[in-house]
């Protein structure tokens, strides 16, 4: 017994924040899958566009501007909220997190309401030509993403109020913030091609 | 660096570490398994017994292409038959089995007690399967797809496909790809954080490094056919119009996104082959794989150099020159990566001293039939062949080459070699040896001629053809080297059965190996590692002082793992594992529910999420302490703050 | 290239067995710094060699690709075939609207000079292929793209849809007959002719069985009322060595088997079952030959 070293590791913490977390891994894993379908989404769009003498078609006018900026605005302001409960749940301070995290889902609510006035104003159906179809998988693919956002964020935040709590589920409040970073900023791009590119184009 | 010898754990330890890690065996305890060794069991045989199913479905092709103009199958069941052929080998055999040595062997490999996110493994698991069985349901009740495993449109949209058969298709994509990301992000969170300490980046065995590039890849290559699956689906069920003519669609944007894929995922296959063969050329010659750098850069290279060859496969479509030259460069150039790589096994084998036991033999067999299917890659990568061979049985015989050459026979090998530590059990070196005979000659039997048949204007995926265009004799060969494939496989399940049955028991290090698998029993206990190791090398079981350290201190009352640095595998944190849980197995039930529903309604992606939803939320509350789940923890805050330093856990 | 990469596989072939051989027969080196260095020069080397090669075959590669898809303009003769679900359209365009041919399933070409064929699909996507005359070219709907042949030499020459369109995938032929320039001259002329009118009692009757029944509502003749679009066009069709695009000999007995149930030779091609009663079936069958 006595040639045989030890490590001893038993004074290790239970967890620990950021990229050292398997969450922010796991979390990062989803964001590069979900980023590529985005990138390949808008590159069948511009793919799209070089099959057919106008865009959008004669007699079709560009999506709303109005409900997609207004959108946009509310997302980009979500992220302050998103990183207040973030820097709690890096402080380990539960009144923190439980405050921004709710006011998360109050933005939450709003950007997915808003998000039914964009469908209807996109001023063209799925069913109506290649463009009315890539724009409605563009944005539905993001709607999927700020209704599970929401929805994931809603659960942890009912967690945070009535329990369980360990001490890792801070980390998890983190990588949630971290998933709803990507959202917001995801829409950017989209954002840019579903109101701007018919425009420009 | 501590020194103490009465720190180590004892009987009782031992006992209670196994406890707390054994998965229980009642019928509700085998559904909510989250031990990697389990589920990478379970993926071994389940891709196996897909890749049995399509070997019958094979043997069908082949029976009906033997004599022209033969009416054994009609054309409606033939294309059914050898669209679900393809689709199982590359969506329910090839990968799937990659990822189920991955599974099993990479937290070994690494020195973990478990791989990352077991229950989103134990959920892949769930989905893969559900998927094939839905994919063979819908093939029995005569709803099989029929337009390829590509399923070009126009063909599978539904003025020319009105039955469900193109929406099995484009839905077995969805499961199977949703099986597969899930495990290729839990093989790179377990490669990059739960190595033993020591394991710097450049100590990391070649095949965890192969698993790793082959899981980016997944990554970025699966959303591709994700989107066109999608899109199809849409196009089929509420009338959308990516790929329709009609209303300004376009049948090339299909194609563009399937082979953005399909061409990635070749490669997806052949990696962790090559991953396989650095392995074992470097056991059986007895020395490390010479160039580790090398290999490993390879392996890399070829993955970043994949995504850029997706047009070879659409050079009769008309593409403009420039086109055209770019992507002939590019698929001519990825050969070189992989030329690296046999030479440094080459030089292995040179300096080292050769073992012929059976996998050496499967290497072997790989490293011809693989070096002749690279070589017809590199030949079909010329456009004006390209444009005479493309779809016919020069490109059949170019894949099964490349494909069986480069993936089966590195996975028989892996078979015969991995066979002792996961059932403790011992292969017959003699049935094994009678085994390869058969498949090798059996192989190239079947598939050379199809060479030959291709350059005499044999197309593909036709049900018959005329007598007069004098391709019978050719076809019956290929038949015949079918029969002797059935019987090399036969005997080999015959072997299995009977190993699998005796009482012979395998030793832990039966080969004699390097690498961190072989230093514990087999099979391995439910912890892995009784003793959890450290390693000073790339090959720790050659080069390990005898006084190595081992690790000390993980509780054995949870499941508790230890996570390292990325870059050099300095102790960092501890995280406890989940028991197990039977909702990763209610979730795929309620997603299958969804994806099948799918299909009839659009209706079915809302109602059918709302299961999805309830059965994710049962998935991951946390247990109350009381409940038998998570000890409390102290309540002293434990966690340090985002930019404290890692904890000082001791250094080697 | 078969060649190169042949030599190139029993060269590396060769050092695999070379290197298990001094395996076994030298003990190994004891994975010191010399020996390392001079593999590590061996594979830089063969690396090396690698580079080469490949370098010269990709040269080589978009050179033949070039000089195989350059396309000549000047004095060629275009031809635009437009594939179906499971026959080939074919169209001579011309400057003068009717002197345009249109036939199915057969094409013929004049020896020694370019031809420009003009490919589009009306349906699924087909590939049009005369492997002893060029490489293939998919049929896409939505794309008309342009493919160049030339026959250097007389004969026939048989092609096949080349990307899998469904079922009778396998069934769907073609030939070119490449003839020489006054003989193609001549076969044109005839082909731009109408179809000849029934003379004798029983072409007569053929021609009412024709027009009468569902065949004008699918099939064109030139020169009479049927102008059906949906399958081939029938004013030359006896001409036409083989009957549904190569699935039958082109003999009265043949056509007979064709029209009475094609799904017979071609299960689920597009075209039905015709009972007809023995003497409507044989004048049928006299009148279709009338039509050269």
């Amino acid at each position: 017994m006595s040639d045989v070293r030890t490590l001893d590791v038993s004074a290790l913490p239970p967890g620990a924040f950021g990229s050292r977390s398997l969450m922010w891994w796991g979390t990062w894993g989803l964001i590069l899958i979900e980023g590529t379908a985005f990138a390949l989404a808008i590159g069948a769009y511009f793919f799209l566009v070089t099959r057919v003498p106008s865009w959008p078609p004669s007699g079709v006018a560009p999506p709303n501007l109005i409900w997609g900026t207004v959108n946009t605005i509310v997302l980009l302001v979500s992220m302050i909220p998103n990183q207040l409960a973030k820097r709690a749940g890096e402080g380990v301070d539960l009144g923190g997190v439980r405050l921004w995290m709710v006011v998360c889902l109050i933005f939450g609510a709003a950007f997915n309401a808003i998000r039914v006035f964009e469908f209807r104003h996109l001023n063209v159906t799925w069913d109506q030509n290649s463009y009315g179809s890539i724009v409605w998988l563009l944005l539905g693919l993001h709607t999927t993403h700020i209704v599970t956002d929401f929805l994931d964020t809603a659960v942890l935040t009912v967690l945070m109020f009535i329990g369980p709590i360990e001490e890792r589920r801070y980390i998890d409040v983190e990588e949630n913030a971290l998933y709803w970073y990507f959202v917001v900023l995801a829409w950017l791009p989209i954002y840019g091609v579903i109101y701007w590119a018919p425009r420009l184009i | 660096m501590n020194a103490a010898t009465d720190v180590l754990p004892g009987e009782q330890d031992f006992h209670r570490l196994e406890r707390t890690w054994r998965d229980p065996n009642s019928l509700v305890g085998w559904l909510s398994h989250v031990d990697h060794k389990s589920l990478g069991r379970r993926y071994l045989v389940t891709a196996f017994g897909f890749f049995l199913l399509a070997g019958v479905l094979a043997a069908l092709m082949r029976l009906q292409l033997s004599r022209p103009d033969n009416s054994f199958l009609g054309p409606d069941l033939y294309n059914q038959i050898f669209t679900t052929h393809g689709t199982t080998m590359m969506f329910l055999f090839a990968v799937p089995v990659m990822q189920g040595l991955g599974i099993y062997f990479v937290p070994l490999m690494v020195g973990a007690r478990a791989i990352a996110f077991p229950r989103l493994v134990a959920f892949s698991y769930w989905m893969f399967l559900f998927g094939g069985i839905f994919l063979y349901v819908s093939f029995l009740l005569n709803a099989g797809p029929d337009v390829g495993w590509f399923s070009y449109p126009p063909l599978a949209e539904t003025l020319y496909s009105p039955t469900k058969r193109a929406d099995v298709w484009a839905q077995l994509i969805t499961f199977t790809e949703v099986a597969s990301l899930a495990v290729a992000v839990s093989l790179i969170t377990t490669a990059f954080k739960l190595r033993a300490p020591g394991m710097t980046l450049n100590r990391v065995p070649v095949f965890v490094w192969a698993q790793v590039v082959t899981s980016f890849m997944v990554l970025f290559a699966m959303p591709a056919v994700m989107v066109a699956s999608t899109a199809l689906i849409l196009d089929r069920l509420v009338s959308t119009h990516f790929f329709d003519v009609e209303q300004r669609g376009d049948a090339l944007l299909f194609q563009h996104l399937f082979w953005f894929f399909g061409h990635p995922e070749v490669y997806i296959i052949f990696i962790p082959g090559a991953g396989l063969v650095s392995t074992l050329v470097s056991t059986f010659s007895r020395r490390p794989v010479f160039g580790y750098l090398g290999v490993v850069l390879s392996l890399v290279a070829t993955a970043f150099m994949g995504f850029g060859l997706w047009v070879h496969h659409m050079f009769a479509t008309g593409i403009p020159q420039l086109g055209r030259s770019f992507f002939t460069a590019a698929s001519i150039i990825i050969a070189l990566p992989t030329g690296i790589q046999f030479f440094c096994w080459i030089a292995t084998m040179w300096s080292g001293r050769v073992v012929l036991k059976t996998p050496m033999l499967w290497i072997l067999g790989f490293f011809t039939i693989f070096l002749i299917g690279g070589l017809t890659g590199v030949i079909l990568a010329a456009v004006p062949v390209n444009i005479q061979v493309h779809d016919t049985f020069f490109v059949v015989a170019h894949f099964h080459y490349v494909l069986i050459g480069g993936a089966v026979f590195p996975l028989f090998a892996a078979v015969y070699y991995w066979f002792p530590k996961i059932t403790g059990r011992l292969l017959s070196e003699r049935a094994a040896q009678i085994v390869f005979g058969l498949m090798f000659t059996g192989f190239n039997v079947t598939f050379f001629p199809m060479h030959i048949l291709g350059l005499h204007g044999m197309p593909r995926r036709i049900y018959t053809y005329p007598a007069a265009m004098g391709w019978g004799s050719l076809n019956l060969l290929a038949s015949a080297g079918a029969v002797l494939m059935t019987l090399g496989v036969m005997l080999f399940l015959i072997d299995v059965v009977r190993a699998l049955r005796s009482s012979q028991e395998a030793p832990d290090n039966p080969w004699d190996a390097s690498t961190l698998e072989w230093a514990t029993s087999s099979p391995p206990p439910h912890s892995n590692f009784l003793r959890p190791p450290t390693v000073a090398g790339r090959d720790p079981l050659w080069e390990n002082p005898p006084d190595q350290p081992v690790v000390v201190g993980l509780r054995t009352d949870v499941r508790d793992v230890l996570v390292t640095h990325v870059l050099d595998a300095e102790p960092d944190h501890r995280s406890e594992f989940p028991a197990p849980s039977i909702w990763p197995l209610i979730t795929a039930l309620a997603t299958t529910a969804l994806f099948i529903g799918s299909i009839f309604t659009p209706w079915a992606v809302v109602w059918g999420a709302i299961p999805v939803f309830i059965a994710t939320i049962g998935w991951f509350w946390p247990k109350r302490p009381d409940e038998g789940g998570t000890q409390p923890w102290p309540s002293r805050r434990t966690l340090p703050h985002p930019n404290e330093a890692p904890a000082a856990g001791g250094t080697i | 290239m078969l060649w190169t990469t042949t030599i190139v596989g029993l060269v590396v072939l060769a050092f695999v067995v070379v290197a298990i051989l001094h395996s076994r027969r030298h003990a190994p080196a004891a994975t010191h710094s010399t020996s390392e260095r001079s593999l590590a020069r061996s594979v830089y080397a063969a690396t090396g060699v690698s580079v080469l090669i490949l370098a010269v075959l990709l040269i080589a590669s978009i050179r033949v690709g070039g000089g195989v898809e350059h396309l000549e303009a000047a004095s060629a003769l275009t031809i635009k075939i437009v594939g179906h679900q499971w026959w080939w359209e074919i169209e001579y365009e011309d400057a003068v609207p009717n002197q345009r041919v249109l036939t199915a399933n057969e094409i013929h070409v004049p020896v020694g000079r370019p031809v420009v064929v003009k490919v589009t699909s009306r349906d699924v996507i087909h590939s049009f292929w005369v492997p002893n005359l060029q490489g293939k070219r998919d049929l896409i709907p939505g794309y008309t793209t342009a493919i160049w042949l030339q026959a250097d030499r007389p004969g026939v020459f048989r092609g096949q849809c080349a990307e899998f369109c469904g079922l009778q995938h396998a069934h769907m032929a073609l030939d070119v007959v490449a003839e020489p320039g006054q003989d193609f001259d001549r076969w044109l002329a005839g082909m731009r002719k109408p179809a000849p009118s029934p003379q004798t009692d029983e072409e007569r009757r053929g021609h009412d069985v024709f027009m009468s029944r569902r065949c004008a509502g699918c099939h064109a003749v030139n020169g009479t009322e049927a102008f059906g679009q949906m399958g081939p066009d029938l004013t030359h069709i006896a001409s036409r060595s083989t009957i549904g695009a190569g699935a039958l000999p082109n003999t009265r007995e043949h056509m007979g088997e064709w029209v009475k149930n094609p799904q017979v030779s071609k299960p689920g091609n597009q075209m039905p079952p015709n009972p007809l009663s023995d003497e409507d079936m044989r004048a049928l069958l006299v009148y279709l030959e009338l039509l050269k």
